[in-house]
């Protein structure tokens, strides 16, 4: 069955595709289609380079330039158009490194990518997302989910908590920022986190 | 080997989760601070890249809140009460009582069917809403105004007047008004009374005789023939119950079998969930009362899931 006759379902007002975006709706944008794809994205570098530790300041790179890219005119396909600038963002390094690694060269041919699966991760996101996230929060650190359950759940202030867990706010706040670090990644950056039931 | 010109992503992310901890987490957040924030945003795209993901995730952190406990149950709980006999000898005992008090007046009864929606306006001004499915009998003597509410919801809107108090019963419970409005529903054994402006009084009866709680906005209260008890309750949830005035129905955070027995109050084509998994789907949204074929479509969309649409059902399986 199709589902042409429902593109109003979502009530947003969309800019169409090749249009410009503002500020704002570029974040917006950005948030709502580009971040969904991390764990794809993550995946996708993982795999085509060697080192590691580089990956997440790549993930930042290629960030960069989609978001960059997008202000001028919005893609009509997020999926390629972030896969396309990973893909080119990877040649380069290639082309600059000292060394090619001969699977990277032969992988970076072949990347193709499944590049238009429509829509995947948006299920996967509408799909259960207050399960998705408590299963993120029962994975931090014991202390920064702590804070955390605190902070999200009971609704309490900073001050409150620190009494609750008997430490200074500043420690609060350390857990806190290190909480929203790990949620951030679980929720984007890891594939198991989202996908485990389909 | 070029050297980095910026600092690893890793830094730039946890300068990012320090900005929101203290913008969202904290008190005291100033303009200077806003200023200040937005300098760094604006100082490099990387900046606002990390913010926005971190922001992104806080925010899908939120969501956590629907797992609060309903633990703002203040200490006045009212002691469960015991079943002495049961329920429905109850409910007939009080039930004639109420009548004899009453006979002699002249009674009107008001009924909606599935998907109906009415509204009354009385003489003194007062209005009151009868939701789906629901039997109602209104006594209107001048002296007393007294409403019972035999099966279905309503929502009151009482011109208070202290002379001649408005009371509203089901069962062996009952609600006077003390100048407000609130909304009652009673489905078989169970009665909802939730307390939007103003103030009431809340009664119920049995054989030890009368136990009472005033009931002050955001009250809910959930009595069977067993228990009773008040919650605190969210704006925001009571808003959303009232959606129905409007025609809609709103739900956070419910289940696909939650919202389907919501569809089902409304509509004689009935959403039945055929499968245990999908029933624990999550669904978020506000939708029109009576058209679960929409309903049905987006959660097809959303969810991959496989809807059977007969005459006097619909439904669905994975």
């Amino acid at each position: 069955m199709t589902q042409t006759t429902d593109t109003s379902l979502e009530g947003e007002t969309l800019r169409l595709p090749g249009a410009a975006m503002t500020e704002p709706e570029l974040d917006a944008w950005f948030v709502r289609e580009v971040l969904p794809l991390e764990a794809s994205l993550m995946q996708y570098l993982n795999r085509n380079w060697q080192d590691s530790s580089e990956v997440e300041d790549f993930r930042q790179d290629v960030y960069i330039k989609v978001y960059e890219a997008a202000r001028s005119e919005r893609p009509k396909s997020v999926r390629s158009f972030v896969f396309a600038i990973a893909r080119n963002f990877l040649i380069d390094k290639v082309r600059r490194s000292q060394i090619v690694p001969i699977e990277t060269a032969v992988d970076l041919d072949a990347l193709n990518v499944a590049a238009d699966e429509p829509g995947i991760e948006r299920s996967v996101i509408a799909r259960d997302e207050l399960r998705i996230v408590q299963s993120a929060l029962e994975r931090l650190p014991k202390r920064c989910r702590e804070a955390v359950t605190l902070r999200k759940i009971e609704g309490l202030s900073t001050r409150e908590i620190a009494v609750r867990m008997g430490i200074s706010q500043r420690t609060v706040d350390a857990h806190l920022v290190e909480g929203y670090r790990h949620l951030a990644d679980i929720l984007y950056s890891q594939t198991d986190a989202t996908e485990k039931k389909a | 080997m070029q050297p980095r010109h910026h600092r690893s992503a890793a830094e730039i992310g946890n300068r990012a989760a320090e900005w929101l901890v203290k913008r969202n987490d904290n008190e005291g957040w100033s303009d200077i601070d806003q200023t200040q924030l937005d300098s760094w945003l604006a100082e490099e795209p990387a900046h606002k890249i990390a913010y926005l993901r971190i922001e992104a995730a806080s925010k899908r952190a939120d969501r956590l809140g629907a797992l609060r406990r309903p633990t703002e149950v203040r200490s006045r709980f009212i002691p469960a009460l015991k079943v002495v006999a049961v329920a429905a000898a109850i409910v007939v005992v009080f039930g004639a009582y109420f009548f004899t008090t009453l006979s002699g007046v002249p009674e009107k009864t008001y009924v909606t069917g599935v998907g109906g929606h009415e509204t009354l306006t009385l003489r003194d001004g007062s209005r009151i809403e009868l939701n789906t499915d629901t039997s109602l009998r209104i006594t209107d003597s001048g002296a007393k105004r007294v409403v019972s509410l035999d099966k279905g919801e309503a929502y009151f809107q009482i011109v208070h007047d202290a002379v001649h108090p408005f009371v509203v019963l089901a069962g062996n419970h009952r609600v006077t008004d003390l100048g407000t409005k609130f909304l009652v529903r009673r489905n078989n054994d169970t009665l909802r009374v939730a307390l939007l402006q103003g103030q009431a009084q809340f009664d119920t009866e049995d054989s030890r005789g009368t136990q009472q709680a005033t009931l002050n906005p955001g009250d809910v209260v959930v009595a069977t023939a067993t228990s009773l008890s008040i919650i605190q309750t969210p704006n925001q949830t009571l808003t959303d119950e009232l959606g129905w005035r409007r025609g809609l129905v709103v739900f956070r955070h419910a289940t696909l079998a939650e919202a389907a027995a919501e569809f089902n109050r409304y509509n004689l084509q009935k959403i039945v969930v055929a499968d245990s998994h999908i029933a624990q789907l999550n669904v978020n949204g506000l939708l029109r009362a009576n058209d679960p074929q929409t309903f049905v479509r987006s959660m097809k969309m959303f969810f991959n899931i496989r809807a059977e649409v007969r005459p006097e059902e619909i439904i669905l399986s994975r």
